[in-house]
């Protein structure tokens, strides 16, 4: 029973951060707003940074930044540096994508005059009627 | 749980700017979340550039485009039933995962400490994550320098084709 209750206790950040990172797909997937699509990849992409953070911590550990610059002592407990040297990268890669993605809609508006995915959808339609239609007058004549 | 009612606040809100806001109080609140486990690196950068530039680059967007996000009028079913299939997925992945905060983990046992007990002797820095970051990884941290520079340069080459493509029509 006991051992029951640790491993619920010990797993369930990693499941709060799975929550929080289906959030962001749902965001992501459901609505239609490019923006909020935005939004919601960046909850999707920061839930995966905690969840990385989470594995590197360690029990009653501290900021892998050395104490006693002499000698590594065993007394101090330092969490693994090396989920947050990957994660510094991922941060900054991160707001170059969101940079693009942000870049792209701007575009987008200015062709479409929208920002919604569904109406995107009914004029692009729209232009492919429009062009078929073209199409079989020129080969009709 | 601050950060669940914020991302649920953010999936319901209609307005855009409140949106946005809300998603430079989660980088901020995350960036808390990350001092807690240890990641002071990590979460200055996380505060800077989360809470700080992102934001501040989706309202130009919201300024250049629209502030009220339209009603969707899809069916909201397929998506719940992918998002939980994807979640179900994930969480049956963690069970085994050792626990939060254990000292046995396979990620605490082999490089982590290496690293923890070369990076002084080898750079003279005494933060870990900088000394790896800039000396072992080098290369890899010049890559993502070479990525935002493309993703600069994108941005500048799709915003600066704006007024030709219009012109023509």
């Amino acid at each position: 029973m006991n051992s029951g209750l640790n491993f619920i206790y010990g797993h369930l950040p990693y499941w709060l951060f799975i929550i929080l990172m289906l959030s962001g797909l749902f965001i992501v997937v459901s609505r239609g707003n490019l923006i909020k699509k935005i939004v919601g990849l960046n909850i999707f992409q920061t839930s995966v940074f905690m969840f990385y953070i989470s594995i590197g911590k360690m029990k009653g550990g501290t900021a892998p930044i050395l104490l006693d610059k002499s000698a590594n002592n065993s007394a101090v407990i330092y969490s693994n540096p090396l989920p947050h040297v990957l994660i510094l990268t991922a941060i900054v890669v991160g707001i170059a994508t969101t940079a693009l993605g942000l870049a792209l809609i701007i575009k987008i508006r200015e062709e479409y005059e929208t920002v919604e995915e569904d109406d995107i959808q009914k004029l692009d339609q729209n232009d492919l009627e429009k062009y078929n239609k073209k199409n079989v007058m020129e080969t009709n004549s | 749980m601050v950060l669940v009612t914020i991302a649920i606040m953010a999936l319901t809100l209609k307005h855009l700017f409140a949106v946005i806001m809300l998603s430079g109080a989660f980088s901020l609140v995350s960036a808390m979340l990350f001092v807690v486990m240890d990641a002071v690196d990590v979460a200055f950068t996380e505060a800077a550039v989360g809470a700080g530039v992102s934001t501040v680059l989706m309202l130009a967007t919201m300024a250049l485009t629209v502030r009220v996000q339209k009603e969707t009028k899809r069916p909201i079913i397929l998506p719940l039933v992918v998002v939980c299939l994807v979640g179900v997925l994930l969480i049956y992945g963690t069970l085994d995962m050792p626990n939060f905060g254990a000292f046995d983990s396979p990620a605490q046992l082999h490089l982590g400490s290496t690293y923890l007990s070369i990076t002084y002797k080898d750079m003279g820095i005494p933060n870990v994550v900088t000394g790896i970051l800039a000396s072992y990884r080098g290369y890899d941290t010049l890559g993502e320098t070479v990525v935002v520079l493309t993703a600069g340069l994108g941005v500048i080459l799709l915003l600066s084709g704006l007024k030709g493509r219009k012109d023509k029509e």
